[in-house]
């Protein structure tokens, strides 16, 4: 005799079970539980960045003149250009793969592939992009002093462009000459094996104030963003005084420590918010050469089904609704 | 599946033949408003610069508009139009109560910060 029941006798019915109340596969519906996780994290580290621009909101720095750089376009000043290229080209990638998602509910292999292969193209174009973005952001432009209390000093001159004075920025470069130099650089093959340092700036601090003294147009500019929503420009007194005083470091360039642009802060989430994005690229083109590879080996012909690519397409448009947020909350407000 | 696309926007205003043409329009849509959002990045027009509940103007209209495209990417590209209601609030209200609620105590924390160096007693930069 049966001890357990196996027929409830409530088959068929609502409450029998079986039922789909969501309607959706279960593939799809983990793409978005996770979806919906990772969209925490992202705005987890957005907000993050929100409470430091918050914390200090009266010295962070301005996007508009940290972004200006173009590939090939030198030395001209063209903000948000090329990132906004870059938000095109990850919207355009976006509507292929939406096409191939498409293609694949009417089961044309040939479209599929195709579509799945602009995809991965625009995929790796953005990356590309986002590699450049961060050289060219650790490589730096115009080089500035580190006082001892952390803060940024940045220097420029008065223009005049078309009939208006402008505070154009000035590079180490143009009024710093470097002396010979008793201090080398200390490698780790001359003591303590494990006792190293980064490369040494081209100036010291006393060069650059030297550099200062002897170019009377030259002003050092704070970080201190006035009523007008511009960095303060000290005078030539005040200049002079603040490097001579305290002027502790040349910086060149940004990484994790320091920042020529200003706030480290601004460097150190610039780094991980969009290293983090990057790396969500790097692993969605990865995953769609994957599936374009079953594409055109017929896996999903055979199946009956392309629900597959629908699945990865819902991580690729998430990483494109996340660039949109970076893009908004670092290079526009 | 193919034929359950919904291929209306703005509330039935236009209306597509087909998903395909829906996809193009929707492109067309983002394009304008990402070319919108760069020209005024750009130019920062003065009669936006004024601060309205404690933000810029621009600000304000380049995060809404960041908002109208997150909409139409998920609701078109991820096909949130065409789910079940159920899943449909079950992702998009969970996301956005727990990121207004994790943003707002955040940039409140952050303000309190500031003020403290403003106006308090501590010093951070000697």
């Amino acid at each position: 005799m049966n001890t357990t029941v196996v027929n409830t006798g409530t088959e068929g019915k609502q409450w029998g079970g079986g039922n789909e109340p969501l309607k959706s596969s279960y593939g799809k519906m983990m793409m978005w539980f996770f979806i919906v996780s990772d969209a925490l994290t992202f705005s987890g580290f957005l907000a993050a960045y929100g409470f430091s621009r918050f914390k200090f909101i009266d010295s962070w720095p301005i996007a508009d003149e940290v972004f200006t750089h173009v590939p090939f376009l030198h030395g001209q000043e063209l903000p948000m250009i090329y990132v906004a290229f870059m938000t095109f080209v990850l919207i355009m990638s976006s509507v292929t793969m939406v096409l191939a998602v498409d293609a694949g509910h009417h089961m044309k292999k040939a479209k599929v592939t195709f579509y799945m292969f602009l995809t991965i193209i625009g995929g790796l174009i953005f990356v590309g992009s986002q590699a450049w973005e961060w050289a060219t952001f650790i490589q730096g432009d115009y080089g500035a002093i580190q006082t001892k209390g952390g803060n940024i000093l940045q220097f420029g001159e008065y223009k005049t462009v078309n009939g208006e004075e402008v505070f154009k920025r000035v590079a180490l470069a143009d009024f710093v000459t470097a002396e010979q130099k008793m201090r080398t650089e200390h490698e780790n093959k001359n003591g303590l094996w494990f006792v190293g340092e980064s490369s040494l700036p081209t100036y010291t601090v006393d060069e650059v104030l030297k550099g200062l003294k002897s170019h009377s147009n030259v002003l050092v500019r704070t970080q201190i963003i006035n009523e007008e929503g511009h960095k303060t420009v000290l005078s030539r007194e005040e200049s002079i005084k603040q490097i001579a005083n305290n002027g502790k470091a040349v910086v060149e360039g940004a990484n994790l420590q320091v920042n020529e642009y200003g706030s480290p802060l601004f460097a150190d989430f610039f780094f991980f918010i969009t290293g983090f994005h990057g790396f969500h690229v790097f692993s969605g083109v990865v995953l769609n050469i994957i599936i374009f590879f079953n594409v055109i080996l017929g896996t999903y012909e055979r199946r009956g089904s392309y629900e597959m690519v629908e699945k990865v397409g819902l991580y690729w448009h998430f990483v494109d609704l996340v660039w949109v947020f970076v893009f908004t909350f670092f290079y526009l407000v | 599946m193919a034929d359950a696309h919904k291929l209306e926007i703005f509330k039935g205003l236009i209306k597509f033949k087909s998903n395909t043409q829906k996809i193009w329009g929707v492109l067309i849509l983002l394009s304008i408003i990402t070319a919108v959002e760069v020209v005024l990045g750009i130019y920062k027009p003065d009669a936006l610069m004024t601060s309205v509940l404690g933000m810029k103007l621009l600000n304000w209209i380049f995060i809404i508009l960041t908002i109208v495209k997150a909409y139409y990417i998920t609701w078109d590209f991820m096909h949130m139009r065409d789910e079940a209601p159920g899943l449909r609030r079950a992702v998009v209200w969970t996301a956005i109560f727990l990121i207004c609620y994790l943003v707002f105590i955040l940039l409140v924390e952050g303000g309190y910060v500031e003020s403290v160096y403003a106006s308090g007693y501590i010093k951070r930069d000697f």
